[in-house]
């Protein structure tokens, strides 16, 4: 299927585009070659979507010229994937009640007369998903997958359009290490037969790793575009935000020595999908932040979504505050002060369409609220809000989903700690996040424990679990493979941290909490 | 910036036009009639336009919580007729035992615990036996309406003749000149319009319609705002048949027939969405007076056959919804 480029390539001339008053991109010059593989990188709102969007036909640049092989690409989704450009979106556009084979096939379904040539579909379907060395099977329901099974789809349906130029928006965000690295091997293949790639990501290391050349846009203009070989991270972050980025993380505090305020043994979550979460052990302590790694799928989320009493879940012995007890239910843990920012942003943690005094007042109301609304302490406290977590907005009654992942996860945040809770789970706190943003959060997480709160803090990015936990605890296929101590003033190594959670380690000494 | 009363934005003008929409409709109906009937803004029509709107009026104000928090009530039109039914057959058992005005009395306030039972168990059903609203609600339609044609044996329950005397008070009686319907509807309409906008539990209706499971992560008790819905419905249902009884006196099995249709229509022609996530109860009053009207005015004109009252009303229906559409598009 694959269509060779013949010369030419993608050309950007003087591109400009504004959203009403505001100038999004701004004389934008960019070229890609057949067989190049270019990294996209920049903050939140810096234009990378706009960009994108107007390569893949999805818009018309405001003035400017987008050329792919010599010919004008059209603002016509459809006629631009005829010429050979597809564009994966960070929104899937899968279809939950079809089978992946389906998916895949989707508008293009292979067969004669109208009649669909099911075996062949489903063989195509397996093989492309084999290059991806993905485990899924062709005919299983699309609904019952996991979020990164969907990217992978998405993907396999990508490469299988034979596509000559592929636009990838942040299509690792949600992949684990070893789908990331199946991708990257199809990316190689892909290129090695011509096809040109445009991709991006808030991973650096990525960036690193796959693209032949990166280039950084700020405020909608390219502050760099250089082969990746000549620049380090510290380059491109720096490009990224304009300043040079300092330490990202402050220096951890001594690790406190106090009785743990949270402890739980034998803890079971049962799973529809993946390995089920079982006898978890482990203590949370005042003023201490626990780190938790493991692969996506590993179970992290699910064991600590049913210690606050999201999902069903069973425990050999509770104990909070030296009381034991049963697990609490949702809003039992909730009054109980302990408070859960959850990893799915836009579907489970802020009501997109409602203002952000809404937002942030949410959860404080439901827990505290008295029968009346309060509107001028919603508008005081959301205020307050705004400056303690530097939520940048012009104006507080903008949805919250019009605003960019930064300041949404800060909103998020300030959602999530109004009722001052004293055990804070964070999951994936600054997933989607810019870097900006990044060591902003890094700060307040640091502050929550130097405030004597327990913090654990669930990350698939293991530097960020080694700047901020004082312990990582690493899970692996629903169990915890073990705990790591970090040295006071010294890091462990993310190959220590892969190792456990690997299933390799035999000789890492575990920390069992008593 | 620590201003601590940050100033609300404009509403674009263009936006605020389309949240009017209903309004301007209604608007545009009044001068309708009165340029084309002499009759039509007399205070006699006026106030029976509105009488006739109030009970419909009335169920549908519970209807737009319902809607609001993504939910669906189907069998609230036989649920009146049973609370009808039931609370006539209650009233005329008392009266064998008390006087006809403490007869009475006790009887509405059975209807009204038994509206709210109902709801309870639509609710139930929705929020603990998980499922669909629409199934459940056509479910207990069926159930109920066949309970009344039971209990009828296919005729009619009537209200004893000493307490139709006492009773039409309720429904041709009058404060100041306006009907008793009327303000109760009125009153009923200003309380729901403070609880959707003023109250905890108006934003948390919203927030389960815009979506449940942000709601649970916001330690918002999902299920028990939900149950307390259909519940709310129930007690509105059971307001409406206080009124509805004393006016005919009698229920049969076609009682309340087709009623959810209407009071579901209000609510959509108001401008709630029907996904759930945006309600607001003056409009649902505002979709409820220009079906009203609609009928008013096919009545007194002799421009089209009032058999065609469903045929206009229909047309405003898909018309409301299509400019829903256009407006969350945008």
């Amino acid at each position: 299927m694959q269509q060779s480029a013949t010369g030419g390539g993608l050309e950007i001339r003087d591109v400009t585009h504004f959203y009403g008053p505001n100038r999004v991109l701004a004389g934008i010059d960019l070229a890609v070659r057949p067989g190049e593989v270019v990294a996209l990188a920049g903050e939140n709102g810096a234009g990378k979507s706009t960009l994108m969007r107007i390569i893949g036909g999805y818009q018309a640049p405001g003035s400017g010229t987008v050329h792919w092989q010599g010919n004008p690409v059209p603002a016509d989704l459809h006629r631009a994937e005829k010429m050979g450009i597809t564009l994966v979106h960070q929104e899937f556009a899968l279809i939950p009640d079809m089978n992946v084979a389906e998916n895949i096939h989707l508008g293009r379904e292979p067969g004669r007369f109208g009649v669909v040539n099911r075996r062949k579909m489903r063989d195509q379907a397996a093989a492309a998903l084999t290059l991806l060395r993905a485990q899924i099977h062709p005919e299983a329901a699309m609904r019952d997958l996991p979020v990164a099974s969907w990217q992978v789809v998405e993907l396999a349906k990508a490469f299988g359009a034979g596509p000559a130029l592929l636009l990838m928006d942040e299509p690792t965000a949600v992949l684990g290490r070893e789908e990331t690295a199946a991708l990257f091997d199809r990316i190689r293949a892909f290129r090695a037969a011509g096809g040109a790639v445009i991709f991006t990501s808030h991973r650096l290391d990525e960036v690193r790793e796959i693209a032949d050349r990166v280039t950084v846009l700020r405020d909608g203009t390219i502050t760099m575009d250089r082969p990746t070989s000549d620049v380090s991270e510290h380059d491109i972050a720096t490009a990224m935000v304009g300043r040079e980025i300092s330490d990202l993380f402050l220096p951890r505090s001594p690790a406190p020595v106090a009785p743990p305020v949270l402890e739980v043994e034998g803890l079971d979550v049962p799973r529809e999908i993946g390995a089920p979460v079982r006898d978890a052990d482990f203590a949370l302590h005042p003023g201490e932040i626990l780190g938790v790694a493991g692969l996506v799928g590993s179970g992290r989320t699910e064991m600590f979504e049913g210690l606050v009493g999201l999902r069903p879940a069973r425990a050999r012995r509770f104990t909070l505050r030296g009381e034991t007890r049963a697990l609490p239910k949702s809003r039992e843990a909730w009054a109980k002060g302990i408070a859960y920012l959850t990893e799915d942003r836009k579907s489970r943690g802020l009501l997109l369409e409602a203002s952000q005094i809404v937002n942030a007042d949410l959860t404080l109301g439901a827990l505290s609220g008295g029968p009346l609304l309060d509107p001028a302490g919603e508008r005081a406290r959301y205020a307050k809000a705004r400056e303690t977590f530097d939520i940048r907005s012009a104006n507080p009654l903008i949805p919250a989903g019009r605003l960019s992942g930064g300041n949404q996860q800060k909103l998020l945040l300030a959602k999530t700690l109004a009722s001052q809770p004293d055990i804070v789970i964070l999951d994936e706190p600054t997933r989607g996040v810019d870097i900006g943003a990044k060591a902003q959060i890094y700060r307040l997480i640091a502050g929550l424990a130097a405030e004597g709160r327990a913090v654990v803090v669930i990350s698939s990015e293991l530097p960020e679990l080694i700047g901020l936990a004082h312990r990582i605890l690493v899970m692996d296929r629903g169990r915890i493979a073990g705990t790591i101590r970090q040295p006071e003033g010294g890091q462990v190594s993310e190959a220590d941290i892969l190792r456990l959670g690997l299933g390799l380690s035999t000789d890492t000494e575990k920390e069992i909490p008593a | 910036m620590s201003d601590a009363t940050l100033a609300p934005a404009a509403t674009p003008l263009r936006q605020r036009i389309g949240q009017l929409g209903p309004l301007i409709a209604l608007i545009l109906l009044v001068i309708l009639g009165a340029v084309s009937s002499e009759t039509f803004l007399t205070a006699e029509n006026v106030l029976n336009v509105l009488t006739r709107s109030s009970i419909i009026g009335i169920i549908a104000i519970g209807a737009t919580f319902v809607i609001t928090a993504r939910g669906l009530d189907l069998s609230v039109g036989a649920m009146a007729a049973l609370v009808a039914g039931l609370g006539i057959m209650g009233m005329n058992w008392f009266l064998a035992h008390m006087s006809p005005m403490a007869a009475l009395i006790t009887g509405m306030t059975l209807a009204l615990v038994i509206g709210m039972l109902a709801g309870l168990l639509n609710g139930s059903l929705v929020v603990f036996a998980r499922i669909e609203a629409f199934i459940v609600t056509l479910g207990t339609m069926g159930i109920m309406r066949s309970l009344v044609t039971w209990m009828s044996d296919g005729g009619s329950i009537s209200l004893d003749f000493a307490l139709r005397d006492a009773g039409r008070g309720l429904y041709y009686g009058a404060v100041l000149g306006i009907p008793v319907p009327v303000i109760i509807f009125a009153v009923l309409a200003a309380l729901g319009e403070f609880v959707m906008t003023r109250m905890r539990f108006g934003r948390h209706v919203t927030a389960i319609g815009s979506n449940p499971d942000v709601s649970r992560y916001s330690a918002i008790p999902v299920n028990g705002v939900r149950l307390a819905t259909y519940v709310l419905q129930g007690a509105c249902v059971g307001l409406a048949t206080l009124i509805y009884v004393p006016r005919l006196g009698a229920v049969t099995p076609s009682t309340g027939m087709l009623w959810e249709l209407e009071a579901i229509a209000a609510v959509i022609i108001g401008g709630t969405a029907l996904a759930g996530g945006y309600g607001r109860v003056w409009g649902t009053v505002v979709g409820v007076l220009i079906l009203g009207l609609v009928a008013n005015i096919l009545n007194l004109t002799s421009y089209f056959s009032p058999h065609l009252n469903g045929a206009f009303q229909g047309t405003i229906i898909v018309i409301a919804v299509l400019l829903q559409r256009r407006r969350s598009g945008t």
